[in-house]
């Protein structure tokens, strides 16, 4: 959690960029875990990185700024087939593609934005839900554009830095979409713990409060967006890469859903939360999902409903609370 | 030099009830200012009217002279004219120096600031110590807002109020809700106050009122019945019927 | 001219399907301020009861229906009890919306684990099948019987709500959920009652509306957002509202989809957000603080 590895009396300010270089070291450390220890899963775990951004972007909406959406993968999904449609027509520079993939998610993030964050309750949820369908229906109607309920499929992105083929067994996807993650992160991080983050959450608690300090909200909630969008759009990017392929259910009703239940599983309104929720999640689904999606679904509908009883912070909650005891005890011994 | 805050014909109904009626009142530099009235004399639409948080049906409001009365709620309080609240509204899930502090950066306009870190600005820190230190609330700087008594949650009001720096400060019953043995906190709080703002004090509490009130205007029915200085206040008659009377009661009672 | 009977009977059944199953939400909405996106995930369980009572055991269609909504009801039981009541009023609409749509995915994946993860048809009786003549037009009769329940339902409802006991206590406790507390009305009761009733009437539009909106394995997904938008577009709480929105909504997909089947669902989904941005708390919705 932000606020433990930061408190006001840390460390930090004496020595700058320590709190971020010690992520940067966790992520490293991660990646090679990962990339070594279950070099067969990789295109798993690339896929479940591209969802964490999809989470880490909900967070930034849902966790930050109290908005309820329905229809947040609308803003991955468009971004895939922005750059699948891209990579069609010849741009394959990853670089080039990832760039498409931000640009398209953040105009897509800051569209929506202007229009849910005009609004609380039902119709803001009910104006989530629309948008995510239009995205969704157009998808499947233009077809010259998006290839219809087939998708599109076959993309071939070039070498990263000219040198980096992507492989049949995702190694470079998985590297670079650990190394885009990672940045990602400490970017986010800088985003929620700056004056403007804590402005949104300030909102979030009371916004009538927050404009009694002369805090505009609306423009905000739209930058937001933004950057929400923006950050999607590198996970729907990442994914049409590494997958070569971009399909219907990455704008579905059920991924919005999904990703939903990922972030409150982990724990709303902390950017580690949303990791550890699709990182659980992601792995749960890889074992149980294959049986039977029925049985899947059940499972999701009584997790969900156990996360919203007995924890309704998410994982992140009892988490930081443990590490806060062994840190605690540290100290005194 | 004109008033830093008038308002002029001001009357506001709703579904049908007219709740304020055709009230007018300035408020010049340094002016301390009490409104009174029995429950549901309108004081806190008053409030909400002044603010922007709902328009009048008529009448105007003008600051050193400009009309605002079209000017959304954010716009006021750049302008100075900042209020606190009767029952507390605070970032319940923030610590209580984040909440000063959120106040401050707020209005120094580093509230856009997307990539520095908000503990890392050391003016505002050195502002939301200084303000919290005054209020002897420096101690629980990093405790959050749910963990804070109510008496300490009301002198966060008044932090916040503060670390606006207002022209124009309208405090709703400041002291509602608080122990009797801590109010002398608040007027304390409220005595210092920069002298060069103004300040409107709606209040129940009557020794509050006298304490702090140079001027005091009486609000009944929507109508301002009566303006005048905290001793011709008591004396008048009209105001003691419509008001004192029935507050003498209630304290009888209590 | 035919078209435009065609698109006219049409919508007005498809209309009178989507009021008889949101009606109950907008009203549970209204009344509890509660976001419920399983509704139709309870009027897929009227639908598999009704296709398991009518091919398995051999009832009639009455008493199908009859099965389906008092099936549906004794479901939702425990869910009301132990689950709905936490949320009621003034829960955070992300909770609301968190559990409901895990009450979905959960009764989507047992539904389906018990009846298996087929289509279900509901027979249609001899009486309601096949065409009836109006005179100048043939239309199919089964449209005729929805669109009878439809009109019956709303005049049901008027009656409950107008001229009944528990109409007034309805309408006390939705003004105002304190002083109702205070007047001795229990809202507890008439929250459960009115729960039942939603989704009573959710179940029996899920049947007699199988034929239009199909009874599948993910029935309860698939129109959640229309049931949702309904409610949302008449503004919650309101009969007449639910009542012209789902008219409003069948003519907007029934001529999308004669006209422009191509982008039927593209028109549907704008105009939905045309009509939020506009009217946010509903055509005749009021407004809640």
């Amino acid at each position: 959690m932000t606020e433990l590895v930061l408190p006001h009396h840390a460390a930090g300010r004496r020595i700058p960029l320590i709190g971020e270089a010690a992520i940067a070291l966790a992520f490293a450390a991660a990646g090679a875990l990962g990339y070594f220890l279950f070099p067969d899963d990789l295109a798993f775990l690339t896929r479940l990185i591209g969802i964490a951004f999809l989470v880490l972007s909900l967070d930034l909406v849902t966790g930050y700024c109290g908005i309820a959406t329905l229809g947040h993968a609308a803003l991955f999904g468009g971004a895939a087939y922005a750059v699948g449609a891209a990579c069609i027509r010849g741009i394959s520079d990853p670089f080039a593609l990832l760039a498409i993939g931000l640009c398209s998610g953040a105009v897509l993030g800051l569209v929506s934005g202007a229009l849910i964050s005009r609004f609380r309750g039902l119709p803001q949820l009910v104006l989530s839900i629309a948008i995510g369908q239009l995205v969704a229906g157009l998808a499947n109607k233009l077809q010259w554009l998006t290839g219809g309920s087939d998708g599109l499929s076959g993309l071939e992105p070039g070498k990263v830095f000219g040198v980096f083929g992507f492989d049949m067994y995702s190694r470079t996807a998985f590297l670079l979409s650990f190394t885009v993650l990672a940045i990602t992160f400490l970017l986010l991080r800088r985003v929620v713990n700056s004056p403007f983050g804590l402005m949104c959450r300030g909102i979030k608690d009371d916004s009538l409060r927050a404009r009694m300090m002369g805090a505009s909200i609306y423009p905000r909630f739209v930058i937001m967006y933004g950057i929400a969008g923006a950050v999607a759009g590198l996970g729907g990017a990442l994914t049409a890469m590494s997958t070569g392929v971009v399909g219907l259910d990455s704008v579905s009703f059920e991924r919005s859903a999904e990703v939903l239940v990922m972030l409150v599983l982990g724990g709303a309104g902390h950017l580690w939360g949303a990791l550890i929720g699709s990182v659980i999640f992601m792995l749960f689904e890889h074992i149980v999902a294959a049986a039977n999606p029925f049985h899947w679904m059940t499972l999701v509908g009584l997790l969900l409903i156990l996360i919203v009883v007995f924890a309704p912070r998410g994982l992140i909650g009892p988490l930081t609370a443990l590490c806060a005891r062994l840190f605690s005890r540290e100290k005194k011994t | 030099m004109s008033d830093l805050l008038e308002a002029r014909h001001i009357s506001f109904s709703f579904g049908g009830l007219q709740v304020t009626r055709d009230v007018s009142f300035k408020l010049a530099a340094g002016d301390r200012v009490a409104l009174i009235g029995p429950n549901g004399a309108g004081k806190t639409t008053l409030v909400n009217l002044i603010t922007g948080d709902i328009a009048p049906s008529e009448g105007r409001f003008f600051m050193s002279g400009e009309d605002i009365t079209a000017c959304s709620i954010p716009q006021r309080v750049r302008r100075g004219l900042v209020r606190s609240f009767q029952t507390t509204r605070l970032f319940a899930n923030l610590t209580v120096a984040d909440n000063v502090a959120l106040a401050i950066m707020q209005r120094r306009g580093l509230t856009r600031r997307l990539l520095s870190r908000a503990t890392d600005l050391p003016e505002v820190k050195a502002e939301w110590s200084e303000i919290l230190g005054h209020l002897g609330l420096l101690g629980l700087a990093s405790r959050k807002i749910v963990e804070l008594a109510y008496g300490q949650q009301r002198l966060m009001e008044l932090a916040i109020g503060l670390a606006l720096r207002p022209k124009v400060l309208l405090l709703d019953e400041p002291a509602a809700g608080v122990p009797h043995d801590e109010t002398p906190r608040i007027l304390e709080a409220i005595n210092r106050l920069p002298p060069d703002i103004a300040v409107l004090m709606i209040e129940h509490d009557m020794d509050l009122v006298f304490k702090f009130a140079r001027r005091v205007m009486v609000l009944a029915a929507g109508r301002l019945i009566f303006e005048g200085s905290a001793a011709q206040v008591t004396a008048d008659h009209e105001v003691r019927r419509a008001y004192l009377g029935s507050y003498a009661d209630a304290r009888r009672t209590a | 001219m035919g078209l435009v009977l065609s698109i006219l009977t049409d919508a007005l059944a498809y209309g009178m399907v989507l009021f008889i199953i949101s009606i109950g939400l907008s009203i549970m909405m209204g009344l509890m301020r509660v976001v419920n996106l399983a509704h139709g995930a309870f009027a897929m369980i009227g639908g598999y009861l009704a296709s398991y009572a009518m091919r398995n055991l051999g009832v009639d269609y009455g008493v199908a229906i009859l099965i389906a909504v008092l099936g549906a009801i004794a479901a939702s039981v425990p869910f009301e009890l132990l689950l709905y009541r936490r949320i009621y009023r003034n829960a955070d609409p992300l909770i609301q919306v968190l559990m409901t749509i895990g009450i979905t995915f959960f009764i989507i994946g047992i539904v389906n684990f018990v009846f298996g993860p087929t289509v279900k048809s509901i027979p249609l009786p001899a009486a309601l099948n096949g065409p009836a003549d109006l005179g100048f037009r043939m239309i199919p009769t089964h449209r005729l019987f929805v669109i009878a329940c439809g009109v019956v339902t709303a005049l049901g409802l008027w009656w409950l709500v107008e001229k009944t006991e528990f109409g007034i206590r309805l309408r006390a406790a939705v003004d105002n959920s304190g002083m109702a507390d205070a007047l001795g009305i229990r809202t507890e009761i008439v929250y459960g009652a009115t729960f039942a009733l939603a989704i009573g009437l959710g179940a029996f539009g899920g049947v007699v509306g199988a034929e239009i909106l199909p009874i599948e394995p993910f029935y309860a997904l698939r129109y959640m957002v229309t049931f949702l938008v309904v409610v949302s577009v008449g503004g919650a709480g309101s009969i007449l509202g639910a009542l012209s929105a789902s008219m409003l909504l069948g003519l907007a997909d029934t001529t999308g989809k004669y006209l422009a089947p191509e982008f039927g669902e593209f028109f549907f989904y704008l105009a939905v957000i045309v009509t939020v941005v506009l009217f946010p708390h509903g055509l005749l919705g009021k407004a809640h603080a």
